[in-house]
């Protein structure tokens, strides 16, 4: 039986959990160190318990930016040595080591973790393109093989996670020693099942990785549509059903993100409505066809891909989703003191609408809404008392 | 309230019981850069009760709860972006933030002053049973959800700019103003679903909304002459506090209209499941 499926040892039709998320991308292309990611998500504290944390960043092993690198966590090297076998016979490993990493107090049993740089032969793909060869492999390899788990498997890219706090997690991983121009992160309150450290977030598949905060309550209908084209849900998670029906509704359906926006969160029928009838024959195309991907329920969602952010919120937002923009960086987050703690002179601060995507492209200056009024410094001034800075009796009370 | 049911011991003499004893009225600022919320609170309930009228906060960076356990008449200015639930079960204090808050501010709130120098998120005045929130700019989804009112305490929210989905969802009680002051002439709310479950109180809203996305349990009046006395009230204190004028809110807006919105009955969903 395979790792993630003894994991859900409840038989849980899915995995519940309410979280925080942070994330942002340079559109320049400009690398940015982890403790930008570090810091804003220590600053929401009280939306994680400790029982999972993770980062992905893109722009990260340009050494290797040709080859499909899987980080993968193994139960002891027994595990490893089995799963080291199988890539070996499966793929060309260009190279393969440890991902750093040091031992942290509070972070117990924690698997082997390592990281290969591979790609796919020919003569395995057996009529596969090599996208959906490395979908199928990791499918394979989470669901089969014990003790073994594939938790990224992208190019130029790589997600770390665990079951810790955020800033445990991102000791254990070394993670302020990395440079990247995309982050999304995650801290993780799960509260029906106990977390493992396959389950944390992000969640990835190739460059794809989701970060996410709810609950879905179409799970059901979304996984088996998700399975009539071959993704296999070992997780019982809803990042793990974000991840699949991105992958394939935007990369192999080939829909742009602002669409995929209105598969997974599109207008309520009443207010399709009220729409001139060119979108309503649009929104009712999108819903005719991929009506079992609309996700119901409460959500809050941060998917990335190379190049690319996408922070989408449920449609009648029964999670928070705030965004930033200062110069090139577009920031999404959870709260809005965790954007102006690692940028206080953000430049564009709002809240989307509930099914509005907030999208950051590599190469396209971030704009923000039409209406938002650019973030004034205040000048603090309180009738009767002056300008907060210039009070009279200041004590020194800490 | 008893001794015993104080979650704090009484403050510690020190160079702060020497400040208070030679101004009582005096004025501190507190630093709070990084510190836990607990900490926050804890040290803004010693202060509010050595008799220090006015503090600010400094370096607030989403501590959550801020101003949770006070009852005494202080003034709390706050630097910075407070957390969730800022003034949640509130009772009594002036809370003024001079930035944008974030979600379920005055949750439960029970009587005081919240005056967000900037945007508020969703859920703004929760449950809120008494008190007033002004906003000057914009506020998130579900503003007012299940405010209620008894006898003479009537909770009020007054927002400047304009709200999003579910304004007033399942309100039981008190007065919702939207003065849509940042809206172009001709501009529509963006707010769809307003009042959806309502079930008391009043929702005053100045210029036009999607009268065909409105919740379908309330309906739509055109204020009276004691409505706009309430109003120009409100508008006052409004304009007081964000020193804007307030005959301009108070006026409607260019070929527009105040309305007033009600719920049809006390229990709208009452015969949803008796078939």
């Amino acid at each position: 039986m395979a790792w993630a499926t003894q994991e859900n040892r409840y038989g849980d039709d899915k995995v519940y959990d309410a979280c925080g998320l942070f994330g942002f991308i340079d559109t320049t292309g400009t690398l940015h160190g982890g403790d930008i990611a570090i810091t804003a998500l220590t600053n929401m504290k009280e939306r994680g318990n400790g029982l999972g944390a993770g980062y992905a960043a893109y722009g990260l092993y340009p050494e290797f930016a040709d080859h499909y690198c899987f980080h993968v966590m193994c139960r002891d090297s027994a595990s490893r040595t089995e799963l080291d076998d199988y890539l070996r016979r499966h793929f060309a490993v260009v190279h393969d080591e440890p991902i750093p990493s040091r031992a942290v107090k509070g972070i117990l049993d924690a698997p082997v973790v390592w990281r290969y740089f591979l790609f796919p032969q020919s003569s395995h793909m057996a009529g596969r393109d090599e996208e959906d060869y490395i979908v199928h492999e990791v499918m394979r390899i989470n669901s089969a093989l014990e003790g073994a788990f594939v938790f990224s498997s992208g190019k130029n890219m790589g997600i770390f996670k665990g079951v810790g706090h955020p800033e445990q997690i991102a000791e254990f991983y070394r993670i302020h020693e990395y440079t990247a121009y995309l982050w999304t992160t995650h801290t993780r309150f799960p509260t029906n099942t106990p977390g493992w450290w396959g389950g944390a977030h992000p969640f990835g598949l190739l460059d794809w990785s989701v970060v996410h905060n709810g609950e879905i309550s179409s799970y059901g209908i979304n996984r088996r549509y998700l399975e009539m084209h071959g993704y296999l849900c070992t997780m019982q998670t809803d990042t793990e059903v974000i991840a699949y029906a991105s992958d394939l509704i935007m990369r192999r359906h080939k829909l742009p993100p602002e669409m995929a926006a209105l598969v997974f969160a599109g207008p309520l029928w009443d207010e399709i409505a009220g729409m001139p009838e060119k979108k309503q024959r649009l929104l009712r195309a999108i819903r005719q066809t991929y009506g079992s991907l609309l996700l119901n329920g409460p959500f809050t969602v941060i998917i990335a891909r190379s190049g690319e952010m996408i922070g989408l919120g449920d449609r009648i937002r029964l999670r928070p989703l705030t965004a930033g923009i200062k110069g090139n960086i577009l920031y999404v987050s959870s709260e809005l003191a965790a954007i102006h703690l690692v940028e206080p002179d953000i430049e564009y601060t709002w809240t989307p609408l509930g099914g509005e995507a907030v999208i950051g492209r590599l190469g396209e200056q971030p704009v923000a809404p039409a209406k938002i009024r650019p973030t004034i410094k205040q000048s603090l001034v309180v009738p009767g008392l002056g300008a907060l800075g210039e009070l009279a009796e200041e004590v020194d009370y800490v | 309230m008893s001794e015993k049911a104080r979650p704090w011991p009484r403050p510690t003499p020190g160079p702060l019981a020497a400040l208070v004893e030679k101004s009582p009225s005096a004025c501190v600022t507190l630093d709070v850069q990084g510190m836990p919320y607990r900490e926050v609170n804890h040290r803004l309930w010693e202060l509010a009760e050595s008799g220090i009228e006015t503090i600010v906060l400094r370096g607030v960076n989403g501590q959550r709860y801020l101003g949770t356990n006070l009852r005494k008449r202080v003034r709390v200015l706050i630097d910075g972006v407070p957390g969730n639930d800022l003034g949640a079960f509130m009772d009594g204090p002036r809370i003024e933030v001079f930035n944008n808050a974030q979600d379920g501010c005055g949750n439960t709130m029970n009587n005081g002053t919240i005056i967000i120098h900037g945007s508020a998120g969703d859920i703004l005045g929760h449950s809120m049973r008494g008190g007033k929130i002004f906003v000057r700019d914009n506020v998130g989804y579900r503003v007012g959800i299940h405010m209620k009112e008894y006898g003479d305490t009537r909770p009020v929210i007054v927002i400047g700019g304009t709200a999003q989905h579910f304004l007033g969802e399942y309100m039981a009680g008190g007065i919702l103003v939207v003065l849509g002051a940042n809206l172009e002439p001709g501009e529509m709310h963006p707010s769809h679903y307003v009042g959806t479950g309502m079930h008391g109180g009043v929702i005053y809203i100045r210029g036009p909304v999607k009268r065909s996305l409105l919740g379908k349990e309330i309906g739509i009046r055109h204020p009276e002459e004691v409505d706009m006395t309430l109003l120009s009230n409100l508008v006052g204190e409004y304009a007081a506090h964000f020193h804007t004028d307030a005959d301009d809110l108070l006026a409607p807006p260019v070929g527009s209209e105040w309305i007033k919105l009600l719920p049809l009955t006390k229990r709208p969903y009452g015969r949803l499941y008796a078939y």
